[in-house]
């Protein structure tokens, strides 16, 4: 397979007023790579990832998904083009249920769009992949729980589900680990893993142990700019990022 | 839906409509079957708004537009049938105003959904306010002061429905509500349905799942005035004859409490609410001068203590009936209901004697209360109003813990049941 970017950056430029955030961002995600971004705290991630998903439109600079110019495009229309996203605070429909969930996270992937003529309790392929969708989350025991009432861990495992549901081939998870136990993180590591088979995957992520298990590339984000991007070993060796960032952990 | 539960509900609806077919044989008084008319056409303004309020969670401070502009079109074209110009049986006449709701909602739906929350109240105000103030400046649509009247003996007769006697208006009524409530449920089953909640819940996230919120906003906000001009048809042909107000504030401000009090968040709740309106405003206005006083405190005590509505309240003790364990919480529930009454009888004879003083002045200060007269201006009527309230209140708020306890222990059963 010859190499394909899925997302490239060109340029990129972010401030709000005076205070510029993303200070000429350039970068180009491979398809099918697992790409981690990481950097301390405030150094513009969750921007990026706002950026690249539309919820915020860059001052400067492109963004392409796949080839296609999508800067400026509103995030309804992106995900339609194959970007999911999730948030690093829980992002769902907290009063309906779980199934429910993930039911629509599928409707418009699975063409039903906005019909008000076509009654939900018949759409038997949406029920058949949210259920399988759920069984591959272990929620399945909690399909008919409000999405509000669920505990953290499963919070989260849902979050990651919704953003796969509608079968989006680019995913940008923003800290899917974010608040977990050793042990939860690992078993969401190794949902993440599974899920994002064959797909194009950027994350955010603080946990390094997460990062060195999943990413098969890194960018590290400081101050607005990238300081450097590449392989774990690369970045594990890079005297810049080892000052920048990995220095306390490296000693 | 199991195959239980769906022939269950199959039976509900053969029996409601049965029972609804059957009343005007049972029931001779004008004074009811004009009731359960005002009634019909509030379920389906009340459903109508609660599309938006509860299902996605729009608060409209001007749903009286649609209303109002179909009731207003359909006693237009009921001139044009008058007149034999047009041969439209008038039982038809609710589609007219519900295309014209539609239409309207679709225009100004279109600036209105733009945004949500707050902002979105106020576009509806303001746009309840422009409606309201043209109806000064187009009188020919709104007909001024005296509005618009009409006949509807007249058009082609459809199903022998001369429309003359009032069972005839309580049957197209009815077909119109089953009608119109039935297509909204069915709505809500539907994936712009199930996007509206998500949309209500999370604008965001349903953006990130392929969704438009402004159209999903604005779709379920056009089929919304769609039903509300159903609901302006039938008034118009229930009454006849609508002035500006039923574009007013007012109006809006009604459905918006038939809504609340009914309970917004469960699809059956309105209905309630719309009963419950409809008997307080006109059977208990035939008693006191005072309706819309103890209506708004009604409102208040639903807002401050029931916010889910009445729907939540029965929704609340479905799981306690369920269980078989209503005897549990029926001691609490009694002890409080005697300091309640008291509470109330206090409250009712202050509010009784201030209103009949204010209107009437000291001269002709004798009035009655549940059979009994008294002077309003003496002295003793009030103390005793101020006693029953203290009283009461007093003595509610000691029995109130009680019925906290009682929920708290059929709770705790609940939930045991409930585990493995």
């Amino acid at each position: 397979m010859t190499w394909a970017p899925a997302i490239e950056l060109d340029d990129v430029h972010k401030s709000f007023g005076t205070t510029s955030i993303i200070q000429g961002v350039s970068l180009a995600v491979g398809t099918g790579e697992r790409h981690a971004i990481i950097g301390p705290n405030g150094a513009g991630k969750s921007t990026l990832f706002n950026l690249v998903s539309g919820r915020l439109t860059p001052t400067a600079g492109r963004i392409r998904l796949k080839q296609r110019d999508i800067t400026g495009l509103p995030p309804y229309r992106i995900n339609r083009l194959g970007l999911s996203r999730s948030f690093q605070i829980t992002n769902m429909f907290h009063r309906m249920s779980v199934v429910e969930n993930v039911r629509c996270a599928l409707y418009f992937a699975m063409g039903y769009g906005y019909a008000f003529w076509r009654l939900c309790p018949r759409l038997r392929d949406v029920h058949d992949a949210a259920d399988a969708l759920l069984e591959r989350l272990q929620l399945s025991a909690r399909r008919d729980v409000p999405a509000g009432l669920l505990s953290y861990a499963e919070q989260r495992a849902l979050e990651i589900g919704m953003t796969v549901a509608g079968g989006a081939d680019v995913l940008l998870m923003d800290e899917p680990t974010a608040g977990m136990s050793r042990s939860e993180t690992e078993r969401a590591v190794a949902l993440i893993h599974e899920l994002s088979e064959n797909k194009t995957l950027v994350m955010v992520e603080h946990d390094m142990q997460v990062v060195f298990d999943l990413a098969t590339q890194i960018s590290v984000l400081c101050y607005g700019r990238l300081i450097a991007t590449g392989t774990p070993a690369q970045i594990k060796a890079d005297p810049e990022v080892k000052a920048a960032y990995l220095g306390v952990e490296a000693d | 839906m199991n195959h239980g539960l769906r022939l269950l509900s199959v039976i509900a609806v053969l029996t409601l409509v049965a029972v609804l077919a059957a009343v005007p044989h049972v029931v001779s008084s004008g004074f009811t079957l004009s009731l359960l008319n005002q009634i019909g056409i509030g379920v389906v303004f009340a459903l109508s708004y609660n599309m938006l309020l509860g299902q996605s969670g729009l608060l409209s401070f001007g749903h009286a537009v649609y209303f109002g502009l179909g009731g207003f079109t359909a006693l237009h074209v009921l001139h044009t049938i008058t007149g034999g110009d047009l041969p439209l049986p008038v039982p038809l006449l609710p589609l007219v105003g519900g295309v014209m709701g539609l239409v309207c909602a679709l225009a100004l739906g279109w600036v209105s959904t733009r945004r949500a929350g707050t902002i979105f109240a106020m576009i509806t105000l303001g746009v309840a306010e422009l409606v309201a103030a043209s109806s000064n400046i187009i009188q020919g649509y709104f007909g001024g002061e005296e509005g618009i009247s009409g006949d509807r003996m007249s058009g082609p007769v459809l199903f022998g429905l001369t429309m003359g006697p009032q069972q005839d208006v309580y049957y197209v009524i009815v077909v119109w509500m089953l009608l119109s409530a039935g297509l909204m449920y069915l709505i809500t089953e539907t994936p712009l349905g199930r996007m509206a909640n998500a949309v209500r819940d999370n604008p965001e996230r349903a953006a990130f799942v392929g969704y438009n919120p402004r159209t999903i906003r604005f779709m379920m906000f056009a089929l919304s005035g769609f039903f509300a001009g159903i609901a302006g048809g039938l008034f118009a042909i229930n009454y006849e004859i609508i002035t500006a107000e039923a574009v007013g504030i007012n109006v809006s401000a009604s459905v918006l409490m038939m809504a609340y009090i009914g309970g917004i968040g469960y699809f059956f709740g309105p209905v309630i609410g719309a009963v419950i309106y409809t008997l307080l405003s006109t059977v208990l206005s035939a008693y006191t001068e005072a309706w819309m006083f103890y209506f708004g405190v009604f409102f208040l005590i639903v807002v401050l203590y029931a916010p889910n509505g009445i729907s939540g309240v029965l929704a609340a003790h479905t799981p306690v009936l369920r269980a078989h364990l209503m005897h549990r919480l029926m001691p609490a529930y009694a002890t409080a209901l005697l300091p309640t009454l008291v509470l109330l009888l206090g409250a009712i004879l202050l509010v009784e004697i201030n209103y009949h003083l204010s209107i009437s002045g000291n001269y002709d200060s004798e009035m009655s209360i549940l059979g009994v007269g008294f002077d309003a201006a003496s002295w003793w009527p009030t103390l005793a109003g101020l006693a029953a309230l203290v009283v009461g209140g007093a003595l509610l708020w000691r029995t109130l813990p009680y019925v906290g306890l009682a929920w708290s222990e059929v709770r705790a059963e609940l939930a045991g049941e409930a585990a493995p």
